[in-house]
């Protein structure tokens, strides 16, 4: 097993050269112009220099290398520092990937944004899968009964209609209508006590459950249908004939065995939680990662899009990595090595 | 709505190996999988019957009693060994589960009566082999490791279902030496579930042959070797490849088992049979004692080469 994961590691790190070079080379390709946001009255020559500050002179694989280096070198360390409160070497003379727009450093925009994204994008996934398993396990269990029915017609909405639209609704019925929760998530809010916990918990409500209820949609269908694959099987025959209660033959015996599947479509969907929900931010105004990236892409910020899709691609290798270790600990029989 | 058993009535004897005999879809697994409500439920549903266990009905059972009596006092081995063990729990958790659950074992305890259960099934190395995975043993020592589950609380009844039809004939043979040896030091009673009269001869005590979901012929081993009845057994005894000279095809019953769509209202086999009469089209044929013990349902005598005499 850990062979495997060293083998598989290793094997990450070119895929991750590659990826990085045609994100790289893809949006350097593209006809941009960091200051063509810039008012018409500044001059040709003031815009070349303005171009030339930012780097643009250089050849591209000189860009190439540096940003390889910012990203691999010096904002890890940065990192570190900012972690332990340490200093390692000359830190102030560490180039950093820096945003065209608002010229701070990229890793510091993520930084701010992250704990939106993750509060509300992954507190939707965790509701999800919550929601996910038990409707896709009694669904299984009492398969086309009135419950799998209704299960299988609300998953059936929640993953069709698609998320600005029931996002829109909720505002409509449980803002405007009902008045219980806010439509606008208030990215400044501290919670100091309980009081200002029970408004953070509030304000998040609706995009979790939007978010929330399309994630459950898919995944429950998934248990389900992994659920109905091992009902049928042999050895749940065998249980039922050792005597076993039924409970211990559902959730023990089938569900272990329905997991592995599941494991691993919920690890390789982490990565999404990170990309954040776009569409879904930008209804609540969360200003999370999904819509920093759209900003950069809107005012053609080069080295933040570069940097937030190449981060979203290590992301998706590492969860990939995290799930073929999962299913090698869930499924005795393929354990590597 | 397919009727899959229909009247079917035997009785077994403590110590005593019943053997069932018929080709596939005659009902004999479902018959006896519904005596310990296994079968899946809906879409299955016994509609009438009962079933004397020690002096229970167990038809009659409720859902969490009757759990209580399989796998304690009724043990079953099913026929697929590469399917029939869950694949992501040790040999040992599995042989462990009824010990705890019945048995009321501490883990030590059960894990100490699952190595003695695994030596008795006579797996090699039992002490080491015990937290392997199912994956990491071969066919015929998986069925080991299943009778080692059905044995594991002392049950009165073995129910077999042709434990043996998915392995090669060599471990085929050990396995049914197992179970020879098995009944005479636990002196349990087996009902063995089978589609091969070979094996049925050289262990069963009594052979019970259905075919379309009823019983057609019930003896004792010898008689029904030596004296068939039913058309069926007679049929099936024809097919064995040993009765016939060595270049002589191998026999076959021609035609297709019944589909049981509604209760029989003539003799299922009517249709594959050498010797039907008008009387086989009209009326279903009960059980009918030829000899003692030995019954079988047929208008046919063979003795005569005529109707049967039925009073």
């Amino acid at each position: 097993m850990f062979h495997y994961t060293l083998r598989r590691l290793m094997f990450a790190v070119p895929t991750l050269f590659v990826i990085s070079f045609i994100i790289f080379a893809l949006l350097d390709l593209a006809p941009n112009d960091p200051t063509g946001n810039l008012p018409l009255t500044i001059p040709p020559e003031v815009r070349e220099q303005i171009r030339m500050s930012l780097g643009l002179g250089e050849p591209f694989h000189i860009r190439y290398l540096k940003w390889l280096q910012q990203f691999f070198i010096a904002e890890p360390l940065n990192l570190i520092e900012r972690m332990f409160g340490i200093e390692i070497g000359n830190s102030e003379d560490r180039l950093r990937i820096r945003s065209w727009a608002t010229r701070s450093p990229v890793v510091d925009l993520i930084i701010q944004r992250m704990p939106q994204t993750l509060w509300v994008v992954g507190m939707s996934y965790v509701v999800g899968i919550l929601i996910a398993l038990p409707v896709g396990i009694i669904s299984a269990y009492r398969q086309y009964s009135w419950f799998d029915q209704i299960g299988t017609f609300v998953s059936m909405v929640g993953f069709s209609v698609p998320t600005f639209f029931t996002g829109v609704v909720l505002i409509v019925v449980f803002s405007v209508y009902l008045g219980w929760f806010p439509s606008i998530y208030d990215t400044t809010h501290r919670v100091t006590d309980w009081n200002s916990f029970w408004i953070q918990v509030r304000q998040m409500v609706l995009p979790v459950m939007v978010l929330a209820l399309y994630n459950a949609a898919q995944l429950s269908r998934f248990v389900r249908a992994s659920m109905l694959d091992n009902l049928n099987q042999d050895y749940v025959r065998t249980a039922r004939a050792k005597g076993m209660k039924e409970k211990v033959v559902l959730l023990v015996h089938v569900l272990r065995n329905s997991l592995i599947p599941v494991v691993t479509v919920i690890a390789l969907g982490i990565p999404t939680i990170f990309s954040g929900a776009i569409i879904t931010e930008q209804i609540f105004r969360v200003n999370g990662l999904g819509q920093l990236l759209i900003i950069a892409i809107q005012g053609a910020d080069i080295p933040l899009v570069q940097t937030l899709t190449f981060i979203f691609a290590v992301l998706i290798i590492l969860c990939n990595l995290i799930a073929d270790i999962l299913y090698g600990i869930l499924d005795p029989r393929i354990r590597y090595d | 709505m397919v009727h899959a058993v229909n009247g079917i009535s035997f009785h077994l004897d403590e110590g005593e190996l019943l053997a069932v005999v018929g080709e596939s879809g005659s009902g004999k697994s479902v018959a006896m999988m519904s005596l310990m409500q296994l079968l899946p439920m809906p879409p299955a549903e016994i509609a009438s019957g009962r079933v004397n266990f020690q002096g229970q009905d167990l038809v009659k059972l409720k859902a969490s009693q009757i759990r209580q009596v399989r796998g304690s006092r009724i043990g079953f081995v099913f026929q697929d060994p590469m399917t029939s063990l869950n694949p992501v729990f040790t040999v040992g958790y599995q042989v462990m589960e009824p010990l705890r659950e019945h048995m009321g074992l501490s883990k030590k305890q059960a894990r100490q009566r699952a190595i003695e259960l695994l030596e008795l099934v006579g797996i090699p190395a039992a002490r080491q082999r015990i937290d392997d995975y199912p994956h990491q043993f071969s066919g015929g020592m998986r069925q080991r490791v299943v009778i080692a589950i059905a044995l594991a609380c002392d049950p009165k009844v073995l129910i077999a279902d042709e434990p043996t039809t998915a392995l090669d004939v060599t471990v085929q043979a050990q396995i049914l030496e197992l179970i020879k040896e098995l009944r005479q030091k636990l002196g349990m009673a087996i009902i063995w579930i089978t589609h091969d009269l070979g094996v049925a001869a050289g262990i069963a005590d009594r052979i019970v042959v259905m075919y379309g979901g009823q019983i057609v012929e019930h003896a004792h081993v010898d008689d029904l070797f030596d004296d068939p009845q039913h058309p069926y057994t007679r049929a099936l005894l024809d097919s064995l490849p040993g009765r016939h000279e060595a270049h002589e095809k191998l026999r076959s019953i021609a035609g297709q088992p019944p589909l049981l769509l509604s209760q029989p209202e003539f003799c299922p086999f009517s249709a594959r049979c050498k010797h039907v009469f008008d009387k086989c089209l009209r009326q279903n044929p009960p059980l009918i004692a030829v000899d003692g013990d030995h019954r079988a349902a047929c208008w046919w005598d063979p003795e005569t080469g005529g109707p049967r005499d039925v009073a």
